[in-house]
């Protein structure tokens, strides 16, 4: 790229922005990636044990099948990551676990329910309406975008064989 | 060598204050998270709530500016007609903070933008125009809040995404200073204007690394112009470079011979207990040198602790629409002399 190796003046001091980049580079700490694999992994893991101790709850005491099961499990799992982001804990355990908190369902429930929190002072409609989807937007959007995607792929296999 | 009587004006970024421009008083209101670091002492008002009593947290900030205001006019023994002009900015989009907060006040208004750096850009405007004889007395102040500049900047406040380590946290705080001539109180007398040095640092959650060669620049300005050097300071403080920048900029001033080690500091580092380990790689925001200088360092001026210092407040220029059109992050300093005892 052109700006990258542009020579830049700090001060006196002839330097392009490649040179400074590389200058810098050795004060930045780095992502510790094993330590957040690690806690990604727990973290993850335990939000979807707790989901499956949630769903075989629901089977085992309100006579739910393995398959109508997981919309109520889902449902509470959505409820208590809701919960805790109302109470102000889930961005915590996000600094913490990264995506371990993030992938799960429960990440998906945050950052609507947070962009809802955030936006509450500017109205139902233009503030809590308009904005809830800020982050969970994109999700949406490729999410079925992707999945369209799939059963094109899948339909025109059907056709053929 | 520095000059006994320099003119007005240094150079093209560098003034010299001829009159006698004091900082007469100073007043520093901060939220919670501040008032329980390292500086809580040096503070006026600790809010306990980081809603500061109102209702939105744009409310809170406009909170924490006005009482820094009041408090200030309270110290100074003077009330808002008395003050000919009122030099204000803060983080928000169209500056609501400084607007809001003075329509509450009979004061004239120049609202300023230098981001972070706007705690310094407005005391040198204060000083300059003092100096020239457009004000008698003028105002300079600034404020920022963890929460507003969240979400101005980044994602809402209880959004769970995980921050790099070399992340900052926005200081929820204001700082008020008032400048006029004679008197007592720190004396101001220099000023150096930064130019905007983009080193194509892209990352907004790394502003240490991309603030540091703008503040550079202008220290290495200052001695140039001044012809002093950094141990004609007790102190040297640089606005939010934080615990990336902070090394950096010292091995830029040392690549062109300016020894910073013995009076170098980052009000970044000064805010938080060091060990505090959500603000990550330190404080930012405009409040984190308004709060260092119109509290801490004023304090150690005025009780003749620190003869010299100068304060170097560092701004990251970029918007969140220029950083996801991909454009790298450009950043400014300014930097003004406050000296004790004279």
């Amino acid at each position: 790229m052109a700006t990258k190796t542009k020579s830049k003046r700090i001060g006196s001091m002839e330097l392009t922005q490649q040179a400074y980049q590389q200058k810098a580079a050795k004060y930045q700490p780095k992502r510790n990636v094993l330590l957040n694999c690690w806690r990604a992994f727990w973290v993850g893991g335990t939000i979807c044990l707790l989901g499956q101790i949630i769903q075989n709850m629901y089977i085992y005491f309100f006579d739910f099948t393995e398959k109508t099961a997981s919309n109520p499990t889902v449902a509470t799992l959505i409820f208590l990551s809701v919960l805790l982001t109302g109470l102000g804990v889930y961005d915590n355990i996000g600094q913490y676990a990264g995506a371990g908190s993030a992938v799960p369902v429960t990440g998906f429930a945050n950052s609507m329910a947070s962009a809802a929190i955030e936006h509450r002072s500017e109205g139902y409609v233009l503030g809590v309406g308009a904005n809830m989807f800020k982050l969970a937007g994109s999700v949406i959007v490729f999410g079925v975008v992707a999945a369209f995607i799939a059963s094109l792929i899948k339909s025109v296999f059907q056709m053929i064989f | 060598m520095e000059s006994q009587n320099p003119s007005a004006r240094v150079s093209r970024q560098t003034w010299y204050f001829d009159q006698d421009v004091r900082l007469l008083s100073s007043a520093v209101v901060v939220g919670p998270k501040e008032g329980k670091g390292p500086l809580a002492n040096y503070f006026d008002k600790i809010h306990s709530d980081l809603y500061a009593g109102q209702q939105t947290w744009e409310d809170a900030e406009k909170q924490l500016m006005a009482d820094a205001i009041q408090i200030l006019l309270k110290k100074a023994g003077i009330a808002d007609k008395d003050v000919d002009v009122i030099l204000a900015g803060d983080l928000l989009n169209q500056n609501i903070t400084t607007n809001f907060t003075a329509e509450q006040l009979e004061i004239p208004l120049m609202g300023m933008y230098g981001a972070c750096s706007t705690s310094m850009l407005t005391l040198a405007t204060a000083a300059s125009l003092v100096n020239a004889g457009y004000a008698t007395r003028a105002i300079a102040a600034c404020s920022s809040h963890n929460a507003t500049a969240e979400r101005q900047y980044r994602y809402p406040t209880e959004y769970g995404g995980q921050k790099p380590p070399t992340a900052q946290w926005t200081v929820t705080g204001a700082g008020a200073g008032l400048v006029g001539i004679g008197g007592s109180g720190p004396r101001i007398t220099y000023a150096t204007i930064g130019k905007v040095v983009d080193m194509g640092v892209k990352d907004p959650f790394d502003m240490g690394s991309a603030m540091a060669p703008a503040a550079a620049s202008t220290l290495q300005t200052h001695f140039a112009d001044t012809g002093r050097s950094p141990d004609s300071y007790d102190l040297i403080v640089t606005g939010d470079l934080a615990s990336v920048g902070y090394p950096i900029l010292k091995e830029l001033m040392l690549a062109q011979g300016y020894d910073m080690d013995k009076v170098y500091n980052d009000c970044g580092l000064m805010v938080y207990p060091p060990d505090e380990a959500d603000v990550l790689a330190g404080a930012s925001g405009c409040a984190s040198s308004a709060v260092v200088t119109y509290g801490y360092i004023v304090d150690q001026l005025n009780k003749g602790l620190l003869k010299k210092v100068l304060v170097c407040a560092t701004g990251a220029l970029l918007s969140p629409v220029s950083y996801q059109q991909g454009h790298s992050i450009p950043c400014i300093a300014h930097a003004v002399a406050l000296e004790g005892g004279i």
